[in-house]
């Protein structure tokens, strides 16, 4: 079974996005871009699918700008056999995604997709419910086991209060939560090994994919800051704050 | 306009995110209707027949619905779609699992996590864990929105006396089946509803320290206990603890940090509460820059001395 696992470059977790001084989008100029940190746990499940001989060819895709070549080596380093970049400058939303994850899927014909639940810069928690959609495939979201079967796969799910395990028949798309495992680190001759590795390049129109914004951003700003408070000298002082001042005990 | 609210319950209750959800769908305006969908619900359908300015209560009851499975869900509202405008949920693990799923199928995008209705098609959400706010408009003939409940204020739990309709004509996609269900037990308020929450980090370094210290305080305070994600990685608590970017959100009225850095994925999750307290030891500790009310010092004798003069 071959498994595909989109992959998206974001702004580095570790940096704190700000916007661009007109408001017209985020400042990304010259800042670390890296792989989609739910992405790597979704690329780790593919790997170890393929690993206890459960999935024979893992193909990452990423969809962006040029750019995106490089989230796609990383894929590659870490175990990905081959990659494909959709290549386009519009600014993707997770609908347009969808539909080019879509056409891969339909040309490719994986048994399984693994998207991370959500990325990290637009934080909207959409593509890999909309492509199950538009597959017409199960979907089993914030996924914290996978175990697959014949046809079908066994998924525990993170949801509010607990855990839910779901018998969803295959191929289906799955989404990855924190908890689902550690994603390895890509070594050194791994990283050589994959600017070997094929890495193919198509674009929407190729893919007969209409993949323009259905939203309008109209601008970004920086939220309200919130007043740093005080330093308390102990536990006496907390107290008294809290009934005195706050109010709220 | 019409706007359809999807309820958020467990079959028994309807739940408060209901109503914040309600107030995002009264704040864009014009006729508002509740779905509740599930499976022996009706005391949640008389509950949501009750709340302000709902003029229509949509009941949809079978087997099919009972987990309420994101391929179920999507079939049903679906065949409701076409009759709204607005399509509201909250972005709680339920709304986010399933309404994508309905939005790809209606052709149009979703506006996930919305804080502020600009107008009826304009909206804003916070992106890049909340350190940005981005206000955009859809073109859609129909919105999809998930709504953060901890942005709009609950609506009343009463004074609407809505007409109760029935959907029928469920199906089952047979795509997906609930095999197992673990609900924590909770001996106390729920963490997205309390006035209260309690929350613990990596600094408690153990699952033992997190009980020992924690609990006593958040009993003292009628508090619901969360968490980072380091504190849930390190299996000190449950995963729907933790509060956060990937998490959940809060805003409670008072909000206590203990032995949490602040990392801006956390801050996500919790920097809207009303009033926020941090126990750490680090003086540096960039929690320290949205806290009220900040004491240095080590969590194991600071905890215990608050818990006793509570
Ligand atoms: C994709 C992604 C998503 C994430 N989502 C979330 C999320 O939703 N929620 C979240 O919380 N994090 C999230 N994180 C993780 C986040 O970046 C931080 O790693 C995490 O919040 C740190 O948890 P912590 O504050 O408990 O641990 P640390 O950062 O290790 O902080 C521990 C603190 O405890 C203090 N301490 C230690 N001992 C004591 C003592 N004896 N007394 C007093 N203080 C003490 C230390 O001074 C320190 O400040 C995410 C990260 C990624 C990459």
């Amino acid at each position: 079974m071959k498994v595909l696992v989109p992959v998206k470059r974001v702004l580095d977790y570790n940096i704190k996005a700000r916007p661009k001084a007109d408001g017209s989008g985020v400042e990304l100029t010259g800042l670390k871009m890296s792989m989609n940190p739910f992405d790597e746990i979704a690329m780790e499940a593919a790997i170890r699918l393929k690993e206890s001989g459960q999935a024979t060819e893992i193909i990452a895709v990423s969809c962006g700008a040029l750019t995106c070549q490089d989230t796609l080596r990383t894929a590659l380093a870490l175990g990905a056999d081959r990659a494909v970049l959709v290549e386009t400058e519009v600014e993707l939303q997770p609908l347009a995604v969808a539909k080019l994850l879509k056409a891969l899927v339909i040309r490719e014909q994986p048994g399984l997709v693994i998207c991370g639940k959500q990325a990290i810069d637009d934080d909207s928690n959409q593509t890999g419910q909309m492509l199950a959609a538009l597959l017409g495939w199960a979907q089993a979201t914030f996924a914290s086991r996978i175990e697959l079967g014949e046809g079908s796969a066994s998924i525990t799910r993170e949801i509010d209060g607990g855990l839910e395990t779901l018998s969803i028949r295959l191929p289906a798309v799955i989404t990855t939560d924190l908890r689902l495992n550690e994603p390895r680190y890509a070594t050194l001759p791994n990283i050589m090994k994959a600017k070997k590795k094929p890495l193919e390049s198509v674009t929407p129109d190729t893919l007969e994919v209409d993949v323009r914004p259905r939203l309008t951003l109209i601008k970004v700003s920086e939220p309200p800051a919130r007043q740093g408070g005080i330093k308390v000298k102990d536990v006496a002082q907390l107290l008294d704050k809290l009934k005195n001042e706050a109010k709220v005990i | 306009m019409t706007i359809l609210v999807v309820a958020e319950h467990d079959n028994q209750h309807l739940k408060a995110a209901t109503r914040h959800v309600l107030a995002a769908a009264q704040a864009i305006g014009g006729e508002v209707h509740v779905l509740v969908a599930g499976q022996g619900c009706s005391t949640v359908a008389e509950a949501a027949r009750t709340l302000p300015g709902v003029t229509c209560v949509k009941l949809a009851q079978g087997e099919a619905l009972a987990s309420a499975g994101a391929e179920n869900m999507t079939d049903l509202v679906l065949g409701l779609a076409r009759e709204y405008t607005h399509l509201l949920g909250a972005a709680s693990a339920i709304g986010k699992n399933w309404m994508p799923r309905l939005a790809a199928k209606l052709d149009v995008a979703q506006i996930s996590d919305i804080i502020r209705v600009d107008s009826p098609d304009t909206f804003t959400r916070p992106i890049y864990a909340g350190s940005i706010w981005a206000t955009v408009r859809s073109v859609d003939p129909i919105k999809v929105i998930t709504v953060r409940t901890t942005a709009f204020q609950a609506v009343a739990e009463t004074g609407g006396a809505a007409r109760l309709e029935l959907v029928t004509g469920m199906t089952d996609s047979g795509l997906s089946r609930r095999t197992d269900l673990r609900l924590n037990i909770l001996s106390r308020p729920e963490l997205e509803a309390a006035r209260v929450v309690v929350s613990g980090g990596r600094g408690l370094g153990s699952a033992e320290r997190y009980r020992e210290l924690l609990e006593p305080l958040a009993d003292k305070l009628n508090a619901a206990l969360g968490a980072s994600r380091a504190a849930v990685d390190l299996g000190y608590v449950p995963n729907d603890y933790q509060v956060g970017q990937t998490g959940k959100v809060v805003a409670p009225d008072l909000y206590i940090a203990v032995g949490i850095s602040g990392a801006i994925q956390h801050l996500a999750g919790m920097k809207t509460s009303r009033v926020i307290v941090a126990i750490n030891k680090d003086p540096d500790a960039p929690i320290f820059a949205v806290a009220d009310y900040g004491l240095v010092g080590d969590l194991n004798q600071v905890v215990p001395e608050l818990t006793a003069v509570l």
